[in-house]
């Protein structure tokens, strides 16, 4: 088994009103120099040796990221025992 | 014999009632589909109701658009079959792939909930009632409604007159161009927003205009007859 993190955010040209959110709330906190926020997800799958590079761009393309909107980076974290 | 019109149900879906409701209203059977139904029972069109399928999870309608009822869905969509999504529903039809763009996030992070005046600005197996350049009245309820896609796409529909409905004021949700609703390059697949299906008898919605959408699709599925 190997663990695999795909990361998907929002395409720099969209609009992140959530992101935009999280970055005001900063604000109210104190906290000085944060410049902008963008807010995605991180999904972390553990999968067998038989799953392929190609196979875990196909995953990630066409369903844990929608092109359209947004963009991701599928990593290998190594095996797991 | 009457035009059967399927309705789809998935897990989380919420206006499949007034969905059918509005088809019986037009004159038409509502046939119920479920989510893992693989047969559409020669269905004549289909409707992808509004609410909020398998919670959304992922993103608002990703995991219903590969459902598996939504496979000969699309291969019917792909062959011509009249398919209109409403909310949820258009959320589906785009990440399935049938209507070009995305819906993400209300600019304001809030939901919206009131009625709106959409301009038809397209002819379309799903607006042939209305007159191009006339207004109706529905109402809008979504927290993911904010229409997006590359200044491209956007151009390439309104170019292609594939932008069947606009806020006639500035897209509360922050849609881009104030698009409401889309349609396939064959006018057959209509996605919008708003929801005609709670606007057809002013007994229980803001007008009677909703019931325009369902009515046309029976006059096109009677004219191909």
């Amino acid at each position: 088994m190997a663990r695999v993190i795909v990361d998907v955010l929002p395409k720099a040209e969209i609009l992140d009103p959530q992101g935009q959110a999280v970055a005001r709330a900063m604000g109210r906190l104190g906290v000085s120099g944060v410049a902008d926020v963008r807010q995605g997800k991180h999904f972390v799958l553990e999968v067998d040796d038989s799953v392929g590079d190609a196979e875990l761009e196909r995953i990630a393309e066409s369903l844990l990221a929608n092109p359209v909107m947004e963009e991701w980076v599928v990593r290998r974290e190594g095996r797991q025992q | 014999m009457s035009a059967r019109i399927g309705v789809i149900t998935f897990p989380g879906t919420l206006d499949d009632v007034d969905a059918s409701r509005a088809v019986r209203y037009a004159g038409a059977e509502a046939v119920s589909l479920w989510h893992r139904d693989t047969d559409l029972q020669g269905v004549d069109a289909v409707v992808v109701p509004g609410g909020f399928s398998y919670g959304d999870y992922l993103r608002a309608g990703a995991i219903a658009a590969r459902s598996p009822v939504m496979g000969p869905v699309v291969d019917a969509a792909r062959r011509g079959l009249p398919v209109l999504g409403i909310c949820n529903g258009f959320q589906i039809l785009c990440e399935a792939g049938l209507l070009p763009g995305a819906l993400v996030r209300n600019t304001g992070l809030r939901f919206i909930c009131r009625e709106i005046r959409l301009r038809v600005e397209a002819d379309t197996a799903w607006t042939s009632a209305f007159e191009v350049g006339s207004a109706i009245t529905v109402p809008l309820k979504s927290g993911e409604g904010r229409y997006v896609a590359d200044a491209e796409t956007l151009d390439r529909l309104e170019g292609e007159g594939q932008v069947v409905f606009r806020y006639t004021e500035p897209a509360p949700n922050g849609a881009l161009r104030d698009i409401a609703g889309v349609c396939s390059t064959d006018g057959r697949v209509v996605g919008l927003m708003p929801h005609p299906e709670h606007a057809i008898d002013p007994l229980t919605g803001p007008s009677a205009d909703g019931l325009g959408l369902f009515s046309s699709v029976l006059t096109r599925l009677t004219a191909a007859a």
